[in-house]
């Protein structure tokens, strides 16, 4: 009703220094959040997009999730004796018959799969001694899993092919060795073989831990460097639909046997510390909410302490206890409704802010600066926490004020 | 035929355990267009009986019929919307809104009463100011008024809705002879009609000679009727 609106209209405006104030906590509270979850969540959808775009969606490892049981213990399966000390049965790693399996995940559909052999070494330029990966792969049959080829910032994935030896380096990993294009360098696999092999191009995928460790050679060369000649370790995949990952990699590894990880499962860490930021941050960011809905309950209070009197009033004249409730209740709904709309400017100002800032940043991934997510999600999404609490703050004291008896407030006043 | 009907009405107030008995078991009946007034010595109850007349408390004990509507059954909000359409009230303290002007205060019960359309109800806040002389102060704040002005007002709002009945507590303690005489002139003006009523209560006997009806309150109960 528009009359209790005027009124409460009145009372905020009767008092414009505690209106203001708090109506700028809640937009302080709106304006920090909407920034902070721009940043937050932009580095995050940041992040899950490169690491979405660069590795491979599925990985199937020729590893178990549990040890294999020795032939002892499958013999004798409820033996009384334990055996300690049991040399486990030396078996030959790699995934069997990969060529086989490739070719019955492709038949999937929607699923691309590459062979790869992944192994340690340590790349030997000058007296620069640094470990890293080797990643042996097929190109043709990469460049459909990763997007490595996209990545390459100088030479090309073809060069693997063109040259005898070739091997193309992260650029993390160029740069600690000090090679550039068409360097000849040493790579030392623990099976201790020494290849020279011949820069062919680096890449940078912006994830930090590719670009430092990650070098590609032909899966030949791979293998005659390990000395696991046919034998593939890894295959990579990507899928037609990405959200697929994790039951495609279920489906796989209860049909293969062999551990087969998702991204999500391969970067668990990674998300593990994105939940544990979220929490921080909307907690953090929350509490400022809840102190400006504080700071509203705090002013409410006095509002209806001062105006005891004009509650009476309205009481005598006709006004239901509800209408008074309501009175007070817009009032905070007011604060709440300014404030967010203060708040949105401000955190669209802030995030702009924050936009300006260049910087090189290398943590998960390297960045020039926030990326930042201006998604009107967050908008909407703090204004609905704001309202709920300067409703919830602004309702006990309105739930009072709507208690008081007119009478009491009359005869004391009387 | 009673606007307003009183029946065995008690109000007992308990406070720590002692109770306190502030009207006892009064019967009254008061017809329209009376201009009644309520006295009685200091704590006699007499404020306390004109709340429970105007549906402002509610009675421990008996039964106040408005306009031959019995009103013990009706919850708060029942009451609220009664108090809005049938009754006024005018305080000893002025009562004024602070934040609004001497039209917007009389305009809030029209407002709130939402009977009228907007031009009807400002024609009328007009009408209501003019009436009790208070045309030149309709866009001053109370703060800005006098004390008997601010009273007219009060008395303005009071008949915005046009009630069957006006309550005034004590509407004259806080002012000199001549607005106290002003306002009970208005009072006696008012029930000239024949159709409104108004209760005051009052300790100024002068005053109470000016009604038509005295109800005298000692103890809670009426003394002489």
């Amino acid at each position: 009703m528009r009359v209790l609106f005027d009124i409460a209209l009145a009372h905020l405006a009767n008092r414009k220094r505690q209106s203001v104030v708090s109506i700028g906590g809640v937009a302080m509270g709106v304006g920090f959040f909407i920034a902070m979850a721009a940043m937050m969540s932009g580095f995050q959808s940041y992040f899950i997009a490169k690491v979405i775009d660069v590795s491979p969606h599925v990985v199937m490892k020729d590893e178990f999730r549990r040890a294999p049981l020795q032939p002892i213990n499958r013999t004798y399966p409820n033996a009384a004796v334990f055996l300690q000390g049991l040399r486990p049965l030396d078996e030959l790693r790699g995934i069997r018959e990969a060529r086989a399996t490739i070719e019955q995940i492709e038949n999937m559909g929607g699923i691309a799969a590459a062979p790869t052999l992944r192994g340690p070494i340590i790349l030997r330029y000058g007296s620069k001694d640094v470990s890293g990966t080797m990643v042996g792969i097929e190109p043709a049959r990469e460049r459909r899993v990763t997007n490595i080829e996209s990545d390459m910032v100088t030479g090309k994935l073809e060069g693997l092919l063109s040259t005898a030896n070739g091997i193309v380096l992260g650029a993390g990993l160029a740069s600690k060795l000090g090679v550039g294009m068409n360097d000849t360098l040493s790579a030392i696999s623990p099976a201790g073989i020494v290849l020279a092999m011949k820069v062919v191009g680096i890449f940078s995928t912006g994830v930090t831990t590719i670009d430092n460790f990650e070098a590609y050679s032909l899966l030949k060369k791979s293998q005659i460097l390990q000395n696991r000649a046919n034998v593939v370790n890894q295959l990579r995949m990507r899928l037609d639909d990405v959200k697929l990952a994790r039951l495609t990699a279920d489906a796989l590894e209860a049909r293969y046997g062999y551990r087969t990880e998702s991204w999500e499962e391969a970067n668990s860490n990674v998300l593990g510390i994105f939940v544990i930021q979220n929490a921080i941050m909307y907690s953090s960011v929350g509490a400022i909410l809840v102190v400006a809905g504080f700071g509203i309950f705090n002013i409410l209070s006095t509002v209806i302490y001062e105006k005891t009197r004009d509650i009476a009033i309205l009481r005598s004249l006709g006004f239901s206890e509800g209408d008074v409730r309501r009175i007070f209740l817009t009032q905070g709904v007011i604060v709440g409704l300014l404030g967010t709309a203060l708040g949105w400017v401000l955190g669209f100002a802030l995030t702009e802010l924050l936009a300006s800032i260049k910087f090189n940043m290398e943590g998960f991934v390297k960045t020039e600066g926030f990326v930042l997510d201006r998604s009107f999600r967050h908008y909407w999404l703090v204004a609905i926490f704001a309202l709920v609490i300067s409703g919830l703050a602004a309702f006990l004291p309105a739930r009072r004020a709507a208690r008081l008896r007119p009478v009491d407030i009359i005869r004391g006043a009387a | 035929m009673f606007v307003l009907r009183a029946e065995g009405v008690t109000k007992t107030l308990n406070e720590g355990g002692n109770s306190v008995t502030l009207v006892r078991e009064i019967d009254l009946d008061i017809a329209p267009g009376e201009f009644v007034a309520i006295t009685g010595p200091s704590g006699s109850g007499k404020s306390s009986l004109l709340y429970l007349l105007g549906l402002l408390d509610a009675p421990s004990a008996g039964r106040i019929w408005l306009d031959g509507v019995d009103t013990s059954p009706l919850d708060s909000g029942a009451l609220a919307a009664v108090r809005l359409a049938k009754l006024g009230f005018v305080f000893q303290f002025h009562f004024l809104l602070p934040e609004f002007t001497a039209f917007e205060n009389v305009m809030i019960p029209m407002r709130r009463l939402g009977a009228l359309d907007g031009p009807t109800m400002r024609t009328r806040a007009g009408d209501l100011l003019a009436e009790l002389d208070l045309t030149p102060e309709a866009g001053k704040r109370p703060g800005q008024l006098s004390g008997g002005q601010r009273q007219r007002v009060a008395i303005a709002r009071a008949l915005a809705n046009d009630p069957r009945v006006i309550l005034a507590d004590e509407p004259t303690g806080n002012l000199d002879t001549t607005n106290a005489r002003n306002v009970f002139e208005i009072f006696a003006r008012l029930t000239g009609s024949g159709d409104r009523t108004v209760i005051v209560v009052t300790h100024d006997v002068d005053l109470a000679a000016r009604a038509g009806r005295r109800v005298h309150v000692v103890d809670g109960r009426i003394a002489v009727a």
